[in-house]
C-alpha cells in the first residue's frame, strides 16, 4: 500500500511565536483511508494540515504529499482539496459565484455536473449570497469547492468545529458519501473523538505539537485493553504490556494497557477499549509527561 | 484567475465608472465656457489693454470645480491605495478566505500577480482618465497662469506641486505606487485598517520628498543674466528694515520654474546697504526707487535667474511618471517574494 503523506522529523515554527507549533513529527499516512486527526486546541493540527496543503513551508524536517512537495505547482495543487478552519468563503460572492471561481482557478481538473449537483442536493438557492449561509450551510459549499476540483487527498481541518449536533451529523454525513462515491482519501482534524468515531478507520492523535499515536483504528482498538482488578503496581506487569493509562483507589486499579499478546492474568477484569478511551489516555499521557518535564526543568532552574 | 479577479474587483469598478461618469459630465458641461471665455476675453486682451481685469475675469470663474478638480487628483490616488490596495490581500488575510484561492489549482504567484495586475491596472486607467478630463478643463487657466506673474521669487506656474501633480501623466504614476504600497502594507500588517493608515502615511511622504527634494534636484536649472535696466524684469523691490536696504528683482520668464534670483556684481557679491544707501537716498520719506538709482546701481550690478525652462515641463512630468511607476515595480517583486516566503 502506497503513503498519501510522508513526514520525516517535520517541524514548524512560527516568527511570531517562541513555541514549536510542531515538531519531530514523523508518520506515513497510507492511502485510501479517512484518517482523523485528532488533539486538543493548539496541538499543532491547523499546522500539519497546511504544511500538507503547502500553504505553510516547514522549518525543519521534510513532508512529501502524493509523493512530491506539497504546492508545488498548479498540477500538485489540483492534486489536493482543502476545506480550512472555519470553512471560509466570500461573504459578498453568490454560491453561482463560487462555483465559477472554482472552475476558472481549477481550469484541468473542475468537474461543474458534481458541483452543481451537489447545490441542487443541498437545496441552496445559486443566487444567495455565501455571507448569508448559516455555518452548516457554508461548510457544505466549502465541501463541495474541494471536492468539485476531483483531489486524490481531501484534507479539512476542523470542519465541523463550530456546527451545531445537526448541522455536524449531516456534514459528515455527506462527508461519507463522497468518499463512497469517489474513493478519495480523507483527513480531517477535530478535537473531539465523538465527530471522528463514526467516520474515521485510522487514528493519528497529536498532542503538544507532537504525533502521540497513529494507526489504523481496528488495529489500535484490537490491541488496547482496559484492566480492572485488586491494587498494584503497574511495574510488576510483563514487559509485553505497555501502561497507557493508570487510576489507583485504596483497593482497586484500573488500566488502560497496550499489547499484542493475550493477558493471561486471572486477577485482571479485561474490557475492550472505545476510541474515547483510547485518545483520552494518550493525550492525558502526554500531558503528564510534558508536566515532568516541566517539573524537571524547574528543579534545575 | 483573470476572470476571478475582475469579478472581485466588481464593485469598486462601478463605482470608478460612477465618479467618471459625475466627472466627466460636470467638468464636460462647464469646460466649454471656460474655453470661450478665454478666446473671447483674455486672447485679445492686449489690443484692449485690459488684460489684467480679463484675466481676473477667467481665473474667478468656477472657482470651487477649479479647487475640486484639482484636489481630485491630487487625492484620487491616496483613496484608490486606501481603498483598493489595502483591502486587496488584507482583507483576504483578515477573512481566511486566501486560503480558499490558495486551496485552488493556481500558484499563489499567479494569483498575487493577476489580483495587483488587474485592480492596478483598472486604478490607472481611473486616474489617466480623471486627469485628462481635469488637465483639459483646466488648459484655458493654466495657461493663464503661465505668463501671470505674481511678484513672487520662486514663481513655478505649471511646475507648482499643486498643479504639477494634477495634470497629465504623473497621477497616473502616484496611483501606481500608491495602490501597490497599500497592497503591500495589507500583506505584511495582514489587517485592512492599519494598512489604510499606513499606506496613506508612506504615500504623503514620498510625495513630499519627490515634490520638495528629488524634483528639483532632477535636471540641473539653467541659469540666465538679465540686465538690472532690461524689460525682461517685471518687478524690482527696495527694502529698508532696521535702517538696512536691501534690493530684489523678478525676472519674467514666461512659463518657467523659478527656482532663485539674485542681484550682484561682476565678482557675485550682492550690493551692501551702505552703497543702496548712498546710490538711492530716500529723499522726504518717499520711495528711493527712482529711475536714476536704478540705473546707478545697474552699473555695477546685474541680475542671475536660475530656473527650469518651460519646454522641460514634459520631461519632469516623465520623470515623475518613471519614478513612481519603478517604485510600484519594486513593491510589486517585493510583495511576490513576501507572499512566496512568508505568506501562511
Amino acid at each position: 500500500m502506497t503513503n498519501i503523506i510522508e513526514t520525516n522529523d517535520l517541524g514548524k515554527k512560527y516568527d511570531r511565536h517562541r513555541r514549536w507549533a510542531l515538531q519531530h513529527c514523523t508518520v506515513e499516512i497510507p492511502a485510501g483511508k479517512v484518517v482523523g486527526l485528532v488533539g486538543p486546541n493548539g496541538a499543532g493540527k491547523s499546522t500539519l494540515l497546511n504544511l500538507a496543503v503547502g500553504l505553510i513551508a516547514p522549518t525543519s524536517g521534510d513532508i512529501t504529499v502524493l509523493g512530491k512537495h506539497p504546492g508545488d505547482g498548479p498540477s500538485q495543487l489540483a492534486r489536493v482539496g482543502f476545506v480550512a478552519q472555519d470553512t471560509p468563503t466570500y461573504s459578498g460572492l453568490s454560491i453561482a459565484n463560487h462555483l465559477r471561481m472554482g472552475e476558472w482557478l481549477n481550469p484541468t481538473t473542475w468537474d461543474s455536473d458534481l458541483a452543481h449537483h451537489r447545490i441542487r442536493k443541498l437545496g441552496f438557492d445559486p443566487r444567495q449570497r455565501a455571507g448569508s449561509l448559516s455555518g452548516g450551510q457554508r461548510a457544505q459549499l466549502a465541501l463541495t469547492l474541494a471536492i468539485a476540483k476531483r483531489p486524490e487527498l481531501l484534507l479539512l481541518d476542523e470542519p465541523v468545529a463550530s456546527l451545531d449536533p445537526l448541522a455536524r451529523r449531516e456534514f459528515l454525513q455527506s462527508l461519507m458519501e463522497i468518499v463512497a462515491e469517489h474513493g478519495v482519501t480523507v483527513i480531517l482534524s477535530s478535537h473531539l473523538v465523538a465527530d471522528l468515531e463514526r467516520v474515521c478507520d485510522y487514528l493519528v492523535v497529536l498532542v503538544s505539537s507532537q504525533i502521540q499515536l497513529a494507526g489504523d483504528v481496528s488495529t489500535l482498538l484490537a490491541s488496547h485493553y482496559r484492566l480492572s482488578g485488586p491494587r498494584r503496581d503497574p511495574r510488576s506487569l510483563p514487559a509485553s504490556q505497555e501502561v497507557i493509562g493508570q487510576s489507583h483507589t485504596d483497593k482497586q486499579s484500573n488500566l488502560l494497557i497496550r499489547t499484542n499478546e493475550p493477558i493471561l492474568d486471572p486477577a485482571w477484569v479485561v474490557k475492550p477499549v472505545t476510541l474515547d478511551d483510547l485518545v483520552l489516555a494518550y493525550m492525558s499521557r502526554a500531558r503528564d509527561d510534558g508536566r515532568t518535564i516541566n517539573q524537571g526543568l524547574s528543579v534545575v532552574r | 484567475m483573470i476572470k476571478f479577479a475582475s469579478l472581485q474587483f466588481r464593485f469598486q469598478a462601478y463605482v470608478a465608472l460612477v465618479v467618471l461618469v459625475i466627472v466627466g459630465v460636470l467638468f464636460g458641461v462647464t469646460g466649454p465656457h471656460l474655453v470661450h471665455l478665454y478666446n473671447s476675453t483674455v486672447a485679445p486682451c492686449a489690443a484692449h489693454n485690459d488684460c489684467q481685469s480679463a484675466i481676473l475675469a477667467l481665473t474667478n470663474t468656477d472657482s470651487s470645480l477649479q479647487t475640486f478638480g484639482n484636489a481630485l487628483i491630487i487625492f484620487v490616488p491616496a483613496l484608490i491605495g486606501m481603498f483598493w490596495g489595502a483591502p486587496l490581500i488584507a482583507r483576504e488575510l483578515e477573512t481566511g478566505t486566501f486560503r480558499l484561492a490558495l486551496a485552488q489549482g493556481i500558484t499563489r504567484t499567479r494569483w498575487l500577480v493577476t489580483k495587483i495586475a488587474i485592480v492596478g491596472l483598472a486604478s490607472m486607467v481611473v486616474t489617466g482618465l480623471l486627469s485628462t478630463i481635469v488637465t483639459w478643463w483646466s488648459s484655458p487657466l493654466d495657461r493663464v497662469n503661465s505668463f501671470v506673474q505674481p511678484g513672487n521669487v520662486a514663481f513655478a506656474g505649471r511646475f507648482s506641486s499643486l498643479i504639477f501633480g494634477a495634470r497629465n501623466v504623473a497621477p497616473v504614476g502616484y496611483t501606481a505606487f500608491a495602490f501597490v504600497l497599500a497592497v503591500a502594507a495589507g500583506l505584511i500588517l495582514r489587517r485592512t485598517l492599519p494598512a489604510m493608515a499606513t499606506a496613506l502615511g508612506g504615500f504623503v511622504a514620498t510625495r513630499l520628498v519627490v515634490s520638495s527634494w528629488v524634483r528639483p534636484n532632477l535636471i540641473a536649472p539653467l541659469q540666465r543674466i538679465v540686465g538690472l535696466n532690461d524689460k525682461a524684469i517685471s518687478s524690482l523691490s527696495f527694502n529698508q528694515s532696521d535702517g538696512r536696504f536691501t534690493l530684489t528683482a523678478v525676472a519674467s520668464i514666461r512659463n518657467a520654474w523659478m527656482y532663485s534670483t539674485h542681484v550682484v556684481d561682476r565678482s557675485g557679491s550682492a550690493p551692501t546697504s551702505a552703497f543702496l544707501a548712498q546710490a538711492c537716498p530716500a529723499r522726504n520719506g518717499g520711495d528711493p526707487l527712482t529711475s536714476r538709482c536704478l540705473s546707478k546701481v545697474a552699473t555695477k550690478f546685474h541680475e542671475v535667474v536660475t530656473y527650469q525652462p518651460g519646454s522641460r515641463y514634459w520631461t519632469f512630468q516623465w520623470y515623475e511618471l518613471a519614478i513612481f511607476l519603478g517604485l510600484a515595480v519594486l513593491l510589486s517583486g517585493f510583495c511576490l517574494w513576501w507572499v512566496r516566503r512568508r505568506l501562511a
